[in-house]
């Protein structure tokens, strides 16, 4: 018989907190509730065959599994945040039990409450900026041929294109300095993820700016307000959210790794 | 741009055509930079080590961003972030020792702690 872990998505106050029936979470498993001490963990029964420590080191190893997995457990945060202040719990934290899960409410609650009173009312926000790559200019017509032996034409030729690059990154990233500075002003806090590379964002162009943005509720409009008045001057900027407030909810790591 | 949506009234803004079949498209690198890097960090029970999943970071963040793609563009702000920098590694020399720990405990050779599990640890740590 396989065991079976208890796989944690997200908490929240135990009032107000949404029936989680009909909810699947990882491997279309139903979604559970354990309540403990005014806080309440959305969780779901995985087999440890799949979910333990060494069929997880494999497992993470498969990109698709990772999407799978991490889609799912989007799922059930996003579900769960847009009716509810919510504090996301990183991706694959698995318990031996539904009673461990209760002791840690308890015991970590503080932490917890802290952090759930930090984001109620407010939801978190992403801006990626891009810019425009610059190309190397085709080869000169050959106007300075004369003079110059070709490899040091070459050689000038490439360092002006370099320096035109580099120009250009210079002032990308300045304008995503101010991009980030006025968006921050309107947000509660603000935070910054490394820039994806292409292959990811599925965009040729430079991200010069990934950041995501804590934002009262009420203030919303100003800020997608604010952004739009930020576009049309060089980088092109996209907006998503609303996200559960996974950028803002991180709990001091030391206090966690005393639990040991 | 339009106006931002409140919570759970319509699909997010910002995806353009991709936008009409709700959540689903949501960007995977946007996801996984979300769920693995930040939101409540609660260690599991020692079935699922924070280390895995540190490992597991560390390889996506490969390819959610190329060190040098970054580094090119002159964007070097993360070697400043204690999240991605500092703090990383001493969560990772943290988990090391408590690996190196458990093992020796299990192994019921407590003598060993330190010295004698190291050279295991390290060839686990890069599989």
């Amino acid at each position: 018989m396989t065991e079976i872990g208890t796989y944690v998505y997200a908490i929240a106050r135990d009032a107000d907190s949404p029936d989680p029936s009909g909810l699947e979470g990882v491997a279309g498993a139903p979604v559970r509730t354990v309540e403990q001490a005014g806080l309440v963990a959305y969780v779901s029964a995985v087999p440890l065959d799949q979910f333990g420590e060494e069929p997880l080191r494999r497992s993470l190893e498969n990109l698709d599994w990772v999407a799978d997995t991490a889609r799912a457990h989007h799922h059930v945060v996003e579900t769960v945040s847009e009716a509810v202040a919510t504090a996301p719990v990183r991706l694959v934290t698995v318990y031996t039990g539904e009673e461990q899960v209760g002791a840690l409410l308890e015991r970590r609650h503080d932490a917890i409450a802290e952090v759930l009173s930090r984001v109620a009312g407010r939801s978190e926000w992403g801006v990626k900026a891009y810019a425009e790559q610059v190309l190397s200019p085709p080869p000169s017509s050959g106007d300075d041929q004369g003079t110059e032996n070709p490899g040091t034409a070459y050689l000038k030729r490439r360092q002006a294109n370099l320096r035109d690059r580099n120009d250009a990154w210079r002032h990308a990233v300045g304008e995503a300095e101010r991009v980030n500075a006025a968006l921050a002003a309107v947000a509660v806090a603000s935070r910054r993820h490394r820039p994806q590379d292409p292959e990811l964002s599925g965009r040729e162009e430079w991200m010069v700016l990934n950041g995501a943005y804590l934002v009262d509720d009420d203030r919303a409009d100003e800020f997608a307000t604010t952004l739009d008045a930020l576009r049309g001057q060089g980088l092109d900027l996209e907006l998503t959210g609303p996200w559960a407030p996974y950028s803002f909810t991180d709990i001091d790591l030391n206090e966690a790794s005393d639990e040991l | 741009m339009t106006n931002p949506v409140r919570p759970g009234s319509t699909a997010p803004q910002g995806y353009g055509s991709r936008s009409l079949a709700g959540r689903e498209t949501t960007n995977l690198g946007d996801i996984l930079e979300r769920v693995l890097d930040r939101g409540v960090v609660i260690v599991g029970d020692i079935r699922v080590n924070l280390l895995d999943i540190e490992l597991l970071t560390i390889k996506l963040r490969l390819l959610i961003a190329s060190v040098d793609t970054a580094r090119e563009l002159g964007i070097d702000w993360w070697e400043h972030d204690p999240w991605l920098s500092s703090k990383d590694h001493d969560l990772i020399e943290e988990n090391r020792r408590l690996r190196r720990r458990l093992t020796s405990l299990e192994e019921g050779e407590p003598g060993r702690i330190e010295a004698g599990t190291r050279s295991r640890v390290v060839r686990e740590d890069r599989d």
